[in-house]
């Protein structure tokens, strides 16, 4: 033949075998080159096999280091390299959408004894997931800032509220927030003051921007119940658990992020 | 959801085109550069929402754009994913695509996703195997798909037929047409030990609607002899550039991609080697005129 090895006289090894052999030694390096994968003369390749190995492996690091570049940043390159190789053997990911991948990063960082140190990474990390998250999330128009206006201020207890798709909410025992704007500061002038306590953080994109706020006290218990579809009286209940919350201080909140897509009134409850 | 619907898919023409990438994107609303059509990865464009699709609505307005799947794995022995499916029929919906193509590889197993174009056997069973998936595809899409031949690193003992006859076999099966990457030509016959010119000879050129061409690295084999890495991450090799004039001449011009997928250049760079295929491909439609 003009292009091609001779064909080899061996019994087939059926390509669901194949299949499973080279899949389990890619992410493995303990398990030999599965037999059969060869040279052109027919002679057994590691070295060959091996530049599947690095592709899978490297790729996968690659896609950790774009998708969490913050935590890339504190750690050093080549710790987090290290790290993420760790990662992707103990969680590959189960989709080809390499842009969702990571969920368990924070998890994982919870476990890791080489960062125990950094107790404030998991949180960090969940930041930069939630981000990725509200950037590619279904897009919607905001409502004006002002769209509370029109209802009367006896029926707000009874105004129901859809948030935009894009919408997390975080609440972090550490200064998760001021942790990644002090990491993305252009110069050391820009670096925040980063404070003792934690963050309750709002992230979200209107449109076409990831936005990230910080929220008042008992703001996060009153938005989930609020996202849960229940009225704004039973989420004033719900973040009024918190005795520093104020319903004024979380509502404009709310208006100020621009998180609203549509509202209606809901029957007024017993 | 708000999902963009272009009514008629738009022909990708017998011009040069490039891989679009994110980082480019402004440059290409604002300079309105003259190519004939972008390429996206299907698999970018997966997301509900946001920056990726309100660009690509942007560009598909003003560009003809095909669709080339990455994560589809085709060459797996386990069942198509049928949630993967409906993501690639709702980029086609959303963007109504010139051209939709597949690699002739898999990356999906129980061990969840690979991430990279691995090597198929090329028997009878992988025959069925992969013919059975691009009936499938092409059924659910509703529209003919082309399956790109591969860049390999490695051979299998079982393998019974060379990769000609494989893809030959396929496309009788299925009817689908074929992307020519010359580049993966070039890497897998250094890598396989044949000739690059005699795989073209064989190549059934009738059937193939999409070309494309790519940067590779070198590595070295168990041997020590060199090893070619399809890295699509520098500029078409000139000996790439030679396997494709001399292919343009002889079968007439065909829509040509440039890929940079890693170390992405600024686009004046890239669109360097765009111009180099647009060249050639504008050569070969005279010369092909002349004798008509």
């Amino acid at each position: 033949m003009p292009f091609c090895a001779a064909p080899r006289n061996s019994t087939p090894m059926p390509l669901k075998h194949r299949q499973a052999d080279f899949a389990q030694a890619l992410l493995n390096p303990d398990i030999p080159v599965p037999q059969g994968v060869v040279d052109p003369n027919g002679a057994p390749a590691p070295k060959r096999f091996a530049v599947y190995r690095n592709n899978v492996t490297v790729s996968l690091i690659e896609a950790m280091a774009t998708a969490f570049p913050v935590i890339q940043k504190i750690v050093g390159a080549e710790f987090f390299a290290a790290m993420a190789r760790d990662f992707v053997r103990a969680h590959p990911p189960t989709s080809p959408l390499l842009m969702f991948y990571g969920e368990a990063f924070p998890d994982f960082l919870r476990g890791f004894t080489p960062v125990a140190h950094l107790a404030y990474l998991p949180e960090v990390a969940q930041l930069e997931l939630y981000r990725r998250q509200a950037y590619h999330a279904a897009d919607d128009e905001p409502l004006p800032d002002n769209f509370l206006g029109a209802t009367a201020p006896e029926d707000l207890a009874n105004l129901s509220v859809v948030f935009h798709p894009s919408l997390r909410l975080l609440e972090a025992t550490y200064p998760a927030l001021s942790l990644w704007e002090w990491n993305n500061a252009s110069n050391e002038a820009n670096r925040p003051a980063l404070p003792e306590h934690g963050e309750a953080i709002l992230i979200a994109r209107p449109e076409l921007t990831v936005e990230m706020h910080r929220l008042p006290p008992g703001s996060i218990q009153f938005l989930t119940v609020l996202a849960e579809g229940a009225p704004l009286g039973a989420a004033a209940e719900a973040g009024a658990t918190n005795p520093q919350f104020d319903l004024a201080t979380c509502i404009s909140s709310l208006l100020e992020s621009r998180i609203a897509i549509s509202y209606c009134l809901v029957g007024a409850q017993q | 959801m708000s999902e963009q619907h272009f009514s008629t898919p738009a022909d990708i023409p017998a011009r040069a085109g490039a891989g679009l990438k994110a980082c480019h994107y402004e440059n290409i609303l604002e300079n309105a550069p003259d190519i004939g059509w972008f390429e996206i990865h299907a698999e970018n464009y997966m997301g509900d929402g946001g920056p990726p699709h309100h660009a690509l609505k942007q560009i598909r307005d003003r560009y003809p754009i095909s669709c080339h799947g990455v994560g589809l794995s085709i060459g797996s022995e386990q069942p198509l994913d049928q949630d993967h499916l409906a993501r690639l029929k709702t980029v086609c919906t959303r963007y109504a695509p010139g051209l939709f193509s597949e690699h002739l590889a898999w990356s999906t197993h129980d061990t969840g996703f690979l991430n990279d174009l691995l090597p198929v056997p090329y028997t009878e069973e992988t025959v069925s195997r992969v013919a059975e998936h691009i009936d499938q595809v092409q059924n659910y899409l509703g529209r003919p798909m082309l399956l790109e031949n591969p860049s390999t690193y490695v051979a299998f003992d079982e393998s019974d037929m060379n990769e000609i006859e494989f893809l030959r076999q396929i496309v009788e099966r299925t009817g689908c047409g074929l992307l020519l990457d010359v580049n993966n030509v070039h890497v897998s016959a250094n890598n396989q030990h044949y000739s690059a010119e005699g795989y073209l000879d064989e190549f059934p050129v009738e059937v193939v609607g999409e070309i494309h061409l790519g940067g590779h690295a070198e590595d070295e084999d168990d041997d020590g002899a060199p090893l070619l890495i399809d890295a699509h991450d520098r500029e078409v090799a000139d000996l790439v550039w030679s396997l494709y004039e001399n292919l343009i001449a002889r079968i007439g011009p065909r829509p040509t991609l440039i890929e940079w997928d890693n170390d992405v250049p600024d686009w004046q760079t890239l669109f360097k080697d765009v111009e180099r295929a647009d060249a050639v491909l504008r050569s070969a439609a005279k010369q092909h005129s002349h004798a008509a």
